[in-house]
């Protein structure tokens, strides 16, 4: 005999596990439709491999694991893919999922088989692989990716595996009837656990209120060994962490895994799935779900397949609609409400419950926390409920967490003993929550400073290259200027030309603009040579009254600047005759912008002075020629073979115009016959 | 030496205070330029609590500007995105009492991200230009789109789009982010006698 542990705390709720017991498993059948949620389990929801309208055989692969941590999904039965969207799911949120839905084909037909046939001579990877590939995820409640949980690393040897027969809870009779009815194929799948994790001991833990289960395993368990170990009932020695500590007595650490003191644990449902897995080569595509309550007049075991609706299975169990207030998937501890009684059968479902309202009623308000302790007292995991629930209400999640908040299986013992009927565990649920998502806040915001801060630094690196650039240019430029300065004054300085250049073309300009005082330049010279003609007659006057030797000479000069004078009067004349009067000319100068001016609005005038129906026949005839030209140039890009984006662009532009051109071809029409 | 104390014992005091004084600063002197603190660590202390929006509608023109501000000694109260549970970290953190988040700044609001109506997108960039995290995806006259994993909801590219096609969605209840929520205060309130019915029941 074994030697037994306890654990702190643990009560003892009602059982009422014998109503689903007195039959034995029943084949629930095929349902028309199955819906299969893509996250059955615990990790990432798998990926889809089908598409609607494909046909798919029973067992055939739906959808693949997607990373380490998740399992892939399988046909319960064949038929046709007809959708993958968003269904309602068993989730205490209501919110939909995305899952495949499978219509039924009624003939059931199998995928080709391929079972391992010999265990122990086959690789430890290989059985994994096999394990996994078979979609098996912990079919005790949570549904942890069983291959992950086998998959322990050669840092921690495992010296024990406990297969977990003990479902605690009450109602749910999925496990007990599966250890009476399926002995053979838990052990032997114990056995490939066994082989694969290579233990000390193999250990089977039954509540002794499932004495037939417990001699069923008993029998099947003999001459190998696995070591079947029944223990007195308490809520929740089913927990993982509780069973653990009654089998060894050894405790799980804190934030720990069993992994990390060499053990693991298996609930019997996966051991037996495991056994189909390797020795059948069947997936996992059906479960054991206990219907019970009050509210079903048959309540039994159903061997259903993934993917039936709740309905399907309580119809044929004899529900009561009217009787049953809420429908509950798990046990009355630890189960949670369902939005509605069409939600499929998952992996994780071991029980259907369909209270009445005098079985299970609905909390009474609560009342003020008294501090009585009992909830301290029935924790299992011995933590301090209500100094949780002050935390929790008064939202000081640190304290809480430094309470061991995480350390919390939500087993529900606490509210349950309860005097002031607190609803401790929603309590104890949303400050978890409320933690985690403060941990993935702090996550995103760390995230995001880096972020920031790398965008920073990049604008600085931009702005510094630009800077870099500007200094380089510069720097540039002054080395071409203090070299073209060495070259010495053979070669002028460039910009010493460009400014001897603008003076040169402002002077001509100053030239040019004194064109118009030509006359003034004319009369001008008429006076100063006049000027000159007097000051030489007076001096000839003179030299003559001296009787002078020069006075021929200066005869010769005063005949000379006569003809001038009179070269410059003629010239005078003949410019005030060509040009007439000068403010004649400066109107007449008027430049061409006014013109072209003055012509549009000649052209205005004349448009306005047009006919209606001219008026659209003109515009006809220039949106004609638009068109031509765009059809022109859409053929040349169409021959020179123009990237596509440009002749998309080319088409659009021709379609609009062909659109004017009949639009204005029915106004001018329209204006003809008006 | 022993003469000389005991002739003048106020000079030996004096001159054995000023000299432990002098050896003791010249310690505290090389210890100070030997450890020195880069930065100032409290500034990165309040950065981390800050929630790194980078929104700007403190005043300042980031998280960490902000963090340096309140360093320096300017109120916790202006930073709606991070809420009352942000002015009460950062007043435990600075050892303060904390006061109540100021309205002019903004209301505290549950996270939103932005989202282009790309159909009216024209290809802009000008909230690319403004996205302080880089959340913002796309070229030149090509549609853009917003990386809603790294949007921190800052509201900050809504502003300078010309067509308008940025909104600022409130993050949708889904399967991933659902959970439980903390048990409703008003089911405390006890039907013990039948004047305890609420207000709604009791005009019903």
């Amino acid at each position: 005999m074994r030697k037994l542990f306890d654990f702190h705390g643990g009560i003892h709720p009602p059982e009422n596990k014998h109503q689903s017991v007195r039959t034995g498993i029943a084949t629930a059948g095929i349902p028309d439709e199955l819906v299969l949620p893509l996250a059955q389990h615990i990790g990432a929801p798998s990926a889809p491999l089908v598409e609607a309208g494909e046909r798919v055989l029973k067992g055939q692969m739906l959808a693949e694991a997607a990373g380490t941590v998740s399992v892939p999904l399988h046909a319960p039965t064949s038929g046709t893919i007809i959708a993958i969207e968003e269904r309602k799911i068993a989730h205490p949120s209501g919110h939909s999922a995305p899952c495949v839905v499978l219509r039924s084909d009624g003939k059931d037909e199998w995928v080709e088989h391929h079972p391992i046939a010999d265990y122990k001579s086959t690789e430890k990877q290989q059985l994994l692989q096999c394990i996994r590939d078979a979609g098996i995820a912990g079919l005790g409640g949570a549904g942890f990716p069983t291959a992950v949980k086998l998959a322990v690393g050669p840092s921690k040897p495992i010296d024990t595996l406990i297969i977990n027969g003990t479902e605690c809870e009450p109602y749910i009779t999925a496990d007990d009837i599966l250890m009476r009815e399926r002995a053979d194929a838990i052990i032997e799948g114990t056995l490939i656990l066994a082989h694969i994790l290579a233990p000390d001991k193999i250990l089977i833990g039954v509540e002794d209120n499932k004495p037939e289960a417990y001699s069923t395993l008993q029998a099947a368990a003999s001459g190998s060994a696995i070591e079947v170990v029944s223990f007195p009932t308490k809520y929740p020695s089913g927990g993982e962490k509780q069973l653990i500590e009654i089998l060894t007595g050894k405790q799980v650490p804190s934030g720990g895994l069993p992994a990390d003191i060499g053990i693991v644990c298996q609930n019997v449902g996966s051991a037996a799935a495991v056994h189909d897995a390797v020795i059948l080569g069947q997936p996992l595509i059906s479960r054991i779900v206990t219907v019970t309550g009050n509210a079903v007049r048959e309540p039994q075991n159903f061997h259903a397949l993934l993917g039936t609706p709740m309905h399907f299975l309580l119809e044929q169990a004899g529900y009561e609609a009217d009787k049953n207030q809420r429908l509950i998937m798990g046990g009355p501890m630890m189960g949670f409400t369902v939005p509605s009684a069409d939600v499929p059968i998952v992996k994780t479902t071991n029980c259907i419950l369909a209270p009445t309202a005098d079985e299970l009623p609905v909390n009474p308000p609560p009342q003020p926390c008294i501090r009585c302790g009992m909830c301290a007292e029935a924790c299992p995991a011995s933590l301090l409920p209500q100094q949780l629930f002050w935390f929790a209400q008064g939202k000081e999640f640190e304290k809480a967490e430094q309470h061991n908040l995480f350390d919390c299986i939500e087993c529900g013992a606490c509210s349950y003993v309860c005097p002031s009927n607190i609803p401790l565990v929603q309590y104890y649920r949303a400050a978890k929550a409320e933690v985690i998502q403060l941990r993935q806040d702090a996550e995103k915001s760390e995230h995001s400073r880096l972020r920031f801060e790398a965008r920073q630094a990049r604008k600085e690196r931009e702005a510094a290259e630009k800077e870099a650039k500007r200094a380089a240019r510069k720097k540039a430029a002054e080395e071409k200027a203090r070299l073209a300065a060495e070259a010495g004054s053979a070669e002028e300085d460039p910009i010493q030309a460009a400014i001897e250049r603008a003076k040169a073309k402002k002077a001509a300009q100053v030239a040019g603009s004194a064109n118009e005082s030509q006359l003034e330049k004319l009369e001008k010279a008429v006076v100063t040579t006049r000027k000159r003609l007097d000051t030489a007659t007076t001096k000839l006057e003179a030299a003559r009254a001296e009787g002078a030797d020069h006075a021929d000479a200066l005869q010769l000069g005063v005949d000379k600047t006569r003809a001038k004078l009179e070269a410059a009067e003629k010239a005078l004349q003949d410019y005030q005759q060509a040009n007439g009067t000068p403010q004649a000319a400066a109107a007449d100068a008027t430049d061409a912008a006014q013109a072209a001016i003055q012509k549009a609005m000649a052209a205005r005038d004349a448009e306005a002075n047009k006919s209606p129906q001219d008026k659209a026949r003109d515009a006809l005839a220039k949106l004609e020629a638009r068109l031509a030209k765009s059809e022109a140039r859409l053929q040349a890009g169409r021959e020179a073979g123009e990237e596509e984006k440009i002749m998309i662009a080319l088409e659009a532009t021709v379609e609009r115009l062909r659109e004017k051109v009949a639009a204005a071809r029915d106004q001018a029409q329209e204006t003809e016959q008006c | 030496m022993y003469d000389f104390i005991a002739q003048y014992p106020l000079l030996s005091a004096l001159f054995a205070l000023v000299s432990l004084g002098a050896v003791f600063g010249a310690i505290l002197g090389y210890a100070s330029e030997r450890f020195k603190a880069e930065g100032n660590p409290i500034v990165d202390q309040i950065n981390a609590i800050l929630p790194q929006t980078q929104c700007g509608q403190c005043g300042h023109p980031g998280c960490r500007p902000y963090a340096e501000a309140i360093a320096a000694g300017e109120a916790i109260n202006k930073c709606p995105p991070g809420g009352q549970a942000g002015v009460q970290a950062l007043a435990d953190l600075l050892d303060v009492e904390a006061p109540e988040l100021d309205e002019e700044h903004g209301e505290e609001k549950v996270p939103h991200v932005a989202f282009i109506h790309e159909d009216e997108c024209i290809g802009c960039t000008k909230c690319i230009q403004a996205c302080p995290v880089d959340a913002i995806l796309g070229a030149a006259k090509h549609m853009h789109t917003v990386i809603a994993s790294e949007c921190t909801g800052c509201d900050l590219c809504v502003e300078p789009c010309p067509v308008d096609c940025i909104e600022m969605l409130p993050e949708a209840e889904s399967l991933e982010n659902w959970h439980w929520q903390l048990p409703e205060p008003t089911s405390r309130r006890v039907d013990i006698i039948a004047s305890d019915a609420s207000e709604d029941e009791a005009a019903a």
